[in-house]
């Protein structure tokens, strides 16, 4: 019988005398090696300068800094850059070409708006400078007509920032998350909240 | 061409290892029948491979959708709308999407568990109304089979006694989540029925299989088998028989038959080697899913028959329906700022809403039942997406970054799951132009929305509404038009395609009797979503597992009195 019928064929008999259902296969090996990589270069990388696969040195520097303005240090927690959220983003377009265009498209918009308010890109502005901008284009329901790309972008550049930094360690953590674990039980939330909902369990 | 010994003939050829051919593989080796299994997809184990307890940050994507898993990264289901390789087709004007699974276990590595009896309406329901066609068997006959489903695979769920929503051989049911709470207050206040859910996930230990530990996340596929797959809770009891043999990566082309008409095995093509084999086989099981069967039916011409096998009456293809569906969710303040807790429970909804409303008072025929949505769910790839919805609009900087903790688990949605009466526009064919890259001709699908459904999603979404305001909510989205459709889900996108195949009671409209054997060929059997005659307003795998394991008794009670 050739190797490839053991790979790929699994008989009952084989596998009662072995004890085990399914043989050891690739996509095992895949599933676990994907995720022992991903740990091994996290490791890797602490401390050490990241080099971005995709964003050029000046957007790199801009997606640094804009990154620190949606989600920034405070008293529970670290910034998007201590998340490591810039790494992330530039892993996600070595990842997902197609993601590349709208992505690294509206950093162009903001240094083109940049220079023409202020002669300057956004990483050399004053941080005056950078929040007027970012306050024409954050809050995208109030926006002016003419910022309306911009403000479609900066929704787009909000949520990869909060996902970047909510599924990171550090943000999991400063949002409390206690699941996917093992509970022995479940009992229900505890009495607190359904009581604060005015609804009981 | 292979070297074929008497040996190599199989008793029975199960053509597919989801819900119906894994429930097949249990009953039939079981039975003592020499079983060869054909999968078009690889080997996935559960217990092995499963990302359970990977966390968000352990993967670069975080979670985020691959090619080959739509549903996300983590997500146990190999397969999707597009299969690369694997085209189908859609006539002018259509559209349909189509889910294949292509892996050990089939969909039972996708679904929610949701697993809800059909009712004793819901075989019956041309008698009542006069739409569709009755199934040639009834609930009473099909309880027992369900009874013994409960038993051997476990199902949470209330003792309700409502007539239509039966009830089964229950484990207790977990306590529903604080904001399952508030939805069920709303709910009460406009009388809609809200019970707990009924999911095939354990909550006691049941036959060597340990009980949930609630981390949430079914999806990804258990490690410890306390929620249902094919793969490890029918399948690996038939592999310990050593009875049955599994043959992944094996894409079946067609059913063959002998100078009798009997069917005598199946031709697939082998992927690896992408050459052409073939398997005899004295009983042929079709569970390849209810339209991938049709299709295998229709390329399997002869010249006895020419249209495909087991359609003298020209119905294999039709009165294909899926689920009708459609979604509202909302913001909800009243849960802003909750107190941290573990909410994860078992990975579904607590509560559900079975049809609790006469249509006889309404403008559309048959109901549907509703799936709730909320809860400070695991972070994962597109974590509070579009927050400019929320108050105050979007934003940036400290504040921004309070909102997110304030506002994580302050959303609430409700999804509407409906039945779509069977239709003469909307069935599938094989495409005379295109084939896939085994050269098996695929499928094209017509499809149509009448104003049954589009007048029943109508009415999901003016409750949904309801609901959410009287939970307090923020709605951001319009309530669609009569010209959206009233925002109904695309044919197919809810993945309980079913029909195709139907069984009935004449061999003049259905292809197959009420023991899911072709008319046609009594050696051949549809055992997956395929026989059913109509949907119901429930999600279909409780019924095809049920169906499938009344099919494969009657085929070993055959066999044993030598008439097969």
């Amino acid at each position: 019988m050739s190797s490839d019928f053991t790979r790929r064929e699994v008989v009952g008999a084989l596998a009662a005398t072995a004890g085990a259902f399914l043989i050891p296969r690739p996509a095992q090996a895949t599933e676990a090696g994907r995720i022992a990589t991903h740990a091994r270069r996290l490791a890797a990388a602490a401390g050490a300068a990241y080099t971005p696969k995709v964003y050029s040195a000046h957007e790199w520097a801009t997606v640094q800094s804009l990154v620190d303005y949606v989600i920034p240090k405070d008293a529970r927690s670290g910034s998007a850059t201590d998340a490591a959220v810039p790494e992330f983003m530039d892993t996600m377009l070595d990842l997902e070409a197609s993601m590349r265009t709208a992505n690294r498209g509206g950093l162009a918009w903001i240094d083109h708006q940049c220079h023409l308010r202020f002669g300057r890109d956004f990483i050399d502005c004053a941080d005056a400078q950078r929040r007027q901008l970012l306050d024409d284009i954050a809050f995208p329901r109030r926006a002016r007509p003419e910022m309306a790309a911009g403000a479609s972008w900066f929704n787009s550049f909000r949520d990869f920032t909060a996902t970047g930094f909510f599924t990171s360690e550090l943000g999991v953590h400063d949002l409390g998350y206690q699941g996917n674990t093992v509970l022995p039980e479940w009992t229900g939330c505890p009495a607190e909240n359904y009581r604060r909902l005015g609804v009981t369990g | 061409m292979p070297i074929r010994t008497r040996q190599d003939v199989y008793d029975v050829c199960i053509v597919g290892s989801g819900a119906g051919g894994g429930m097949a593989a249990h009953e039939l080796t079981r039975a003592g029948a020499k079983v060869i299994l054909l999968e078009a997809g690889g080997m996935w184990d559960n217990t092995t491979d499963s990302d359970m307890f990977v966390q968000p940050w352990d993967t670069p994507r975080r979670g985020r959708s691959t090619a080959e898993r739509p549903f996300g990264e983590h997500d146990a289901c190999l397969g999707g709308w597009t299969v690369p390789g694997e085209p189908f087709t859609t006539a002018p004007g259509t559209q349909f999407q189509w889910w294949r699974a292509r892996m050990v276990g089939g969909r039972t590595n996708h679904w929610g568990r949701i697993s809800l009896r059909f009712g004793p309406d819901d075989f019956k329901h041309k008698t009542a109304d006069g739409l569709g066609d009755d199934w040639p068997i009834s609930y009473d006959e099909m309880a027992p089979y369900y009874d013994d489903l409960d038993r051997l695979v476990g199902i949470f769920g209330s003792h309700e006694g409502l007539r239509n929503h039966p009830d089964g051989v229950f484990q207790p049911p977990p306590r529903p989540r604080c904001w399952e709470m508030l939805v069920k207050k709303a709910a009460d206040k406009h009388a809609v029925t809200c019970i707990p859910s009924r999911l095939s996930i354990l909550t006691k230990p049941l036959n060597d299989r340990p009980a949930c530990h609630y981390c949430g996340q079914c999806n990804r596929g258990c490690k410890v088998n306390a929620n249902f797959s094919s793969t490890n809770v029918l399948l690996q009891p038939a592999m310990r028989t050593g009875k049955l043999a599994l043959r992944t990566d094996a894409m079946v082309r067609e059913v063959t038959v002998g100078a009798d008409g009997l069917a005598n095995g199946v031709v697939y093509i082998d992927k690896v080697s992408r050459t052409e084999k073939r398997v005899d086989a004295r009983i042929v099981v079709l569970a390849a899913s209810a339209c991938e069967s049709a299709r295998i039916l229709l390329n399997s011409k002869s010249a006895k028959f020419p249209n495909g096998l087991a359609n003298s009456s020209g119905v294999v293809g039709k009165y294909i329906t899926d689920t009708t569906g459609t979604d509202v969710g909302g913001f909800i303040p009243s849960l802003v700022d909750q107190p941290r807790h573990n909410c994860d429970g078992v990975g579904g909804a607590h509560l559900y809403m079975p049809w609790w409303l006469d249509n006889k008072k309404l403008d559309f025929p048959r109901g549907y039942h509703i799936e709730i949505w909320g809860g400070m769910g695991m972070p994962g790839y597109g974590f509070m997406g579009g927050i400019q919805g929320y108050p105050p609009g979007g934003g940036y900087g400290a504040s921004l970054k309070n909102d997110y903790r304030r506002y994580w688990g302050a959303s609430v949605g409700f999804s509407g799951r409906g039945e779509m009466i069977p239709n003469e526009d909307s069935y599938c064919e094989l495409d005379p132009r295109t084939v896939d890259q085994w050269g098996i001709p695929v499928l094209r699908f017509h499809w149509k929305w009448s104003d049954h459904e589009l007048l029943q999603v109508k009415h999901m979404q003016e409750t949904f509404r309801t609901l959410l305001q009287e939970m307090g909510a923020v709605v951001s989205s319009s309530m669609p038009t009569r010209e959206q459709n009233y925002g109904i889900a695309t044919g197919g996108s809810i993945i309980h395609e079913v029909g195709g195949v139907r069984m009935g009671s004449s061999s003049t409209t259905s292809a197959l009797n009420a023991n899911c054997q072709a008319w046609d060929c009594k050696n051949l059997f549809v055992a997956d979503g395929g026989p059913f005659t109509t949907q119901a307003d429930k999600n279909p795998t409780w019924t095809i597992l049920a169906l499938s394991m009344r099919t494969s008794r009657y085929i070993a009670a055959q066999r044993k009195e030598g008439k097969l």
